[in-house]
Protein backbone atom coordinates (compact mmCIF):
# COMPACT_ATOMS: atom_id res chain seq x y z
CA UNK A 1 0.00 0.00 0.00
CA UNK A 2 1.42 3.36 -0.63
CA UNK A 3 1.59 6.27 1.73
CA UNK A 4 0.42 9.35 1.29
CA UNK A 5 1.57 10.97 4.51
CA UNK A 6 3.61 10.13 7.67
CA UNK A 7 4.35 12.08 10.53
CA UNK A 8 5.74 11.05 14.16
CA UNK A 9 5.38 12.07 17.61
CA UNK A 10 7.86 11.30 20.54
CA UNK A 11 7.24 12.72 23.87
CA UNK A 12 7.78 11.66 27.52
CA UNK A 13 5.25 9.84 29.26
CA UNK A 14 3.46 12.76 31.20
CA UNK A 15 -0.02 13.17 31.25
CA UNK A 16 0.24 16.93 30.56
CA UNK A 17 1.26 15.68 26.84
CA UNK A 18 -2.61 13.33 26.60
CA UNK A 19 -4.08 16.64 25.44
CA UNK A 20 -1.37 17.42 23.32
CA UNK A 21 -0.73 13.98 21.60
CA UNK A 22 -4.63 13.78 20.91
CA UNK A 23 -4.55 17.08 19.03
CA UNK A 24 -1.43 16.90 17.05
CA UNK A 25 -3.16 13.56 15.64
CA UNK A 26 -6.35 15.02 15.13
CA UNK A 27 -4.84 18.00 13.40
CA UNK A 28 -2.78 15.70 11.08
CA UNK A 29 -5.69 13.26 10.10
CA UNK A 30 -7.99 16.74 9.34
CA UNK A 31 -6.08 16.48 5.60
CA UNK A 32 -8.89 13.57 5.03
CA UNK A 33 -11.60 15.78 5.61
CA UNK A 34 -13.48 13.80 8.56
CA UNK A 35 -16.40 15.08 10.37
CA UNK A 36 -16.54 16.30 13.27
CA UNK A 37 -18.03 13.51 14.76
CA UNK A 38 -15.07 11.39 13.17
CA UNK A 39 -12.64 13.62 14.82
CA UNK A 40 -13.63 13.21 17.91
CA UNK A 41 -13.63 9.36 17.35
CA UNK A 42 -9.76 9.41 16.47
CA UNK A 43 -8.81 11.80 19.70
CA UNK A 44 -10.72 9.86 22.01
CA UNK A 45 -9.08 6.58 20.49
CA UNK A 46 -5.62 8.33 20.62
CA UNK A 47 -6.14 9.81 24.31
CA UNK A 48 -6.97 6.23 25.33
CA UNK A 49 -3.87 4.50 24.27
CA UNK A 50 -1.48 7.65 25.38
CA UNK A 51 -3.23 7.37 29.05
CA UNK A 52 -2.62 3.43 28.57
CA UNK A 53 1.09 3.80 28.26
CA UNK A 54 1.67 6.29 30.71
CA UNK A 55 -0.53 4.68 33.29
CA UNK A 56 0.31 0.89 32.71
CA UNK A 57 3.44 1.10 30.46
CA UNK A 58 5.44 3.60 32.11
CA UNK A 59 3.64 2.85 35.50
CA UNK A 60 3.37 6.84 35.91
CA UNK A 61 7.42 6.92 35.93
CA UNK A 62 10.02 8.45 32.72
CA UNK A 63 10.11 7.09 29.38
CA UNK A 64 8.91 8.02 25.56
CA UNK A 65 5.90 7.76 23.72
CA UNK A 66 5.61 7.13 20.22
CA UNK A 67 2.98 8.14 17.91
CA UNK A 68 3.15 7.32 14.02
CA UNK A 69 0.18 8.38 11.95
CA UNK A 70 0.60 7.19 8.20
CA UNK A 71 -2.34 8.29 5.45
CA UNK A 72 -2.95 5.51 2.96
CA UNK A 73 -5.40 6.61 0.69
CA UNK A 74 -8.73 7.28 2.83
CA UNK A 75 -7.74 5.79 5.66
CA UNK A 76 -5.49 6.90 8.71
CA UNK A 77 -2.93 3.98 10.85
CA UNK A 78 -2.45 5.36 13.76
CA UNK A 79 0.55 3.77 15.97
CA UNK A 80 1.43 4.35 19.77
CA UNK A 81 4.06 2.67 20.86
CA UNK A 82 5.78 2.34 24.23
CA UNK A 83 8.86 0.72 25.78
CA UNK A 84 7.11 -0.09 29.29
CA UNK A 85 6.45 -2.97 31.34
CA UNK A 86 4.05 -4.56 28.60
CA UNK A 87 0.83 -6.27 29.26
CA UNK A 88 0.44 -9.80 30.53
CA UNK A 89 -2.91 -10.80 29.27
CA UNK A 90 -3.94 -8.67 26.42
CA UNK A 91 -7.07 -10.91 26.14
CA UNK A 92 -8.14 -9.97 29.38
CA UNK A 93 -6.91 -6.31 29.23
CA UNK A 94 -9.04 -5.78 25.77
CA UNK A 95 -11.96 -6.75 27.94
CA UNK A 96 -14.97 -4.19 29.16
CA UNK A 97 -14.58 -2.77 32.65
CA UNK A 98 -10.94 -4.82 33.14
CA UNK A 99 -8.63 -2.92 35.05
CA UNK A 100 -5.39 -4.08 36.36
CA UNK A 101 -5.43 -0.36 38.56
CA UNK A 102 -9.00 -0.72 40.59
CA UNK A 103 -7.25 1.51 43.43
CA UNK A 104 -7.49 3.88 40.58
CA UNK A 105 -10.23 4.46 39.69
CA UNK A 106 -10.40 3.68 36.02
CA UNK A 107 -13.17 2.53 34.34
CA UNK A 108 -11.35 -0.47 32.79
CA UNK A 109 -13.30 1.06 29.34
CA UNK A 110 -9.95 2.18 27.44
CA UNK A 111 -9.69 -0.77 25.15
CA UNK A 112 -13.48 -1.11 24.31
CA UNK A 113 -13.58 2.90 23.71
CA UNK A 114 -10.37 2.30 20.98
CA UNK A 115 -12.68 -0.38 19.15
CA UNK A 116 -15.76 0.91 19.36
CA UNK A 117 -14.53 4.62 17.71
CA UNK A 118 -11.45 2.78 15.07
CA UNK A 119 -12.16 0.23 12.31
CA UNK A 120 -9.16 -2.01 13.95
CA UNK A 121 -7.19 -2.37 16.67
CA UNK A 122 -4.43 -4.29 16.86
CA UNK A 123 -2.24 -4.77 20.17
CA UNK A 124 1.07 -6.42 20.14
CA UNK A 125 2.91 -6.69 23.75
CA UNK A 126 5.85 -8.58 25.58
CA UNK A 127 6.30 -8.34 29.27
CA UNK A 128 9.30 -6.01 30.22
CA UNK A 129 9.87 -4.80 26.84
CA UNK A 130 6.44 -2.43 25.69
CA UNK A 131 3.70 -2.27 23.83
CA UNK A 132 2.64 -1.33 20.97
CA UNK A 133 -1.25 -0.47 19.44
CA UNK A 134 -1.89 -0.22 15.38
CA UNK A 135 -5.46 1.67 15.03
CA UNK A 136 -7.21 2.04 11.60
CA UNK A 137 -10.12 3.96 10.56
CA UNK A 138 -11.28 4.53 7.32
CA UNK A 139 -13.19 8.27 5.87
CA UNK A 140 -15.73 7.43 3.50
CA UNK A 141 -15.56 10.86 0.96
CA UNK A 142 -18.88 11.53 -0.36
CA UNK B 1 -9.07 22.88 34.82
CA UNK B 2 -11.65 24.59 37.12
CA UNK B 3 -14.98 22.85 39.17
CA UNK B 4 -17.26 25.84 39.95
CA UNK B 5 -19.91 24.83 42.68
CA UNK B 6 -23.67 25.83 43.35
CA UNK B 7 -26.29 24.82 45.67
CA UNK B 8 -29.89 24.20 45.33
CA UNK B 9 -31.06 23.12 48.65
CA UNK B 10 -29.13 20.30 49.56
CA UNK B 11 -28.32 19.19 45.55
CA UNK B 12 -24.68 20.27 44.66
CA UNK B 13 -24.37 21.37 40.74
CA UNK B 14 -21.00 20.89 39.83
CA UNK B 15 -19.61 22.92 36.81
CA UNK B 16 -16.88 21.60 34.96
CA UNK B 17 -15.02 23.05 32.74
CA UNK B 18 -12.07 22.05 30.08
CA UNK B 19 -11.30 18.37 29.31
CA UNK B 20 -11.74 15.44 31.32
CA UNK B 21 -8.76 13.07 30.97
CA UNK B 22 -6.49 11.23 32.75
CA UNK B 23 -4.30 14.84 33.21
CA UNK B 24 -6.98 16.62 34.72
CA UNK B 25 -9.27 13.78 37.04
CA UNK B 26 -6.89 14.02 39.62
CA UNK B 27 -7.60 17.75 39.92
CA UNK B 28 -11.35 17.20 39.76
CA UNK B 29 -11.87 14.82 41.81
CA UNK B 30 -10.12 16.29 44.72
CA UNK B 31 -12.01 19.17 44.10
CA UNK B 32 -15.44 17.40 44.05
CA UNK B 33 -14.03 15.03 47.15
CA UNK B 34 -13.33 17.87 49.04
CA UNK B 35 -16.86 19.80 48.32
CA UNK B 36 -19.03 16.46 48.85
CA UNK B 37 -16.42 16.18 52.14
CA UNK B 38 -17.19 19.62 53.43
CA UNK B 39 -21.31 20.28 52.43
CA UNK B 40 -22.69 16.98 52.52
CA UNK B 41 -25.09 17.11 49.27
CA UNK B 42 -27.63 14.98 48.89
CA UNK B 43 -27.43 14.68 45.29
CA UNK B 44 -25.36 15.76 42.48
CA UNK B 45 -25.73 17.24 39.02
CA UNK B 46 -22.55 17.60 36.78
CA UNK B 47 -23.12 20.32 34.36
CA UNK B 48 -20.76 19.53 31.78
CA UNK B 49 -21.82 22.77 29.19
CA UNK B 50 -17.95 23.48 29.45
CA UNK B 51 -16.88 20.02 28.60
CA UNK B 52 -15.84 19.75 24.69
CA UNK B 53 -13.82 16.54 25.31
CA UNK B 54 -13.97 13.55 28.05
CA UNK B 55 -12.21 9.91 27.98
CA UNK B 56 -12.66 6.82 29.68
CA UNK B 57 -10.81 8.51 32.91
CA UNK B 58 -13.69 10.77 33.04
CA UNK B 59 -15.82 7.76 33.43
CA UNK B 60 -14.07 6.66 36.19
CA UNK B 61 -14.51 9.89 38.23
CA UNK B 62 -18.37 10.15 37.66
CA UNK B 63 -18.47 6.60 38.57
CA UNK B 64 -16.92 7.25 41.52
CA UNK B 65 -18.77 10.50 42.47
CA UNK B 66 -21.64 8.09 41.92
CA UNK B 67 -20.96 5.66 44.09
CA UNK B 68 -20.25 8.50 46.72
CA UNK B 69 -23.81 9.89 46.49
CA UNK B 70 -25.96 6.97 45.68
CA UNK B 71 -24.29 5.06 48.61
CA UNK B 72 -25.89 7.46 50.81
CA UNK B 73 -29.25 7.59 49.21
CA UNK B 74 -28.91 10.57 47.36
CA UNK B 75 -29.63 11.43 43.08
CA UNK B 76 -26.94 12.11 40.62
CA UNK B 77 -27.50 13.95 36.68
CA UNK B 78 -25.96 15.26 34.19
CA UNK B 79 -26.70 17.84 32.16
CA UNK B 80 -25.82 20.13 29.05
CA UNK B 81 -23.84 17.25 27.71
CA UNK B 82 -22.06 17.50 24.17
CA UNK B 83 -22.38 14.97 21.88
CA UNK B 84 -18.62 13.84 22.22
CA UNK B 85 -18.94 13.31 25.52
CA UNK B 86 -22.87 11.74 25.61
CA UNK B 87 -21.19 9.18 23.40
CA UNK B 88 -18.71 8.04 25.72
CA UNK B 89 -20.90 7.75 27.90
CA UNK B 90 -23.35 5.34 26.01
CA UNK B 91 -20.65 3.29 24.95
CA UNK B 92 -19.60 2.98 28.75
CA UNK B 93 -22.99 2.41 30.23
CA UNK B 94 -22.65 5.54 32.21
CA UNK B 95 -26.33 6.78 30.86
CA UNK B 96 -28.09 3.58 32.80
CA UNK B 97 -26.80 5.22 36.39
CA UNK B 98 -26.53 8.51 35.87
CA UNK B 99 -29.67 10.00 33.88
CA UNK B 100 -29.29 13.46 31.34
CA UNK B 101 -31.33 16.31 31.59
CA UNK B 102 -31.51 19.00 29.40
CA UNK B 103 -30.90 21.75 32.03
CA UNK B 104 -30.65 22.23 35.52
CA UNK B 105 -34.44 23.37 35.83
CA UNK B 106 -35.15 19.75 34.10
CA UNK B 107 -32.47 17.81 36.02
CA UNK B 108 -33.72 18.63 39.45
CA UNK B 109 -37.63 18.07 38.70
CA UNK B 110 -36.63 14.95 37.90
CA UNK B 111 -34.71 14.36 41.24
CA UNK B 112 -37.22 15.92 43.31
CA UNK B 113 -39.96 12.99 41.45
CA UNK B 114 -37.44 10.05 42.69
Amino acid sequence: MKIDNEMKLEFLSRSQNESFARSVVAAFVAQLDPTIEELSEVKTAVSEAVTNAIIHGYECGNGNVVIIARIIGDSVEIVVQDQGKGIDDIEAARQPLYTSKPELERSGMGFTVMETFMDQVEVESQPGIGTTIRMYKSFKTE
Amino acid sequence: MNVAFEYVNKTLIARIEGDIDHHSCDAIRKRMDNEILEKNPRNLIFDMDMVGFMDSSGIGVLLGRYKQIAGQGGKIAMIKVKPQVKRICEICGLQKIIPVYQDKRQAIENIKEC
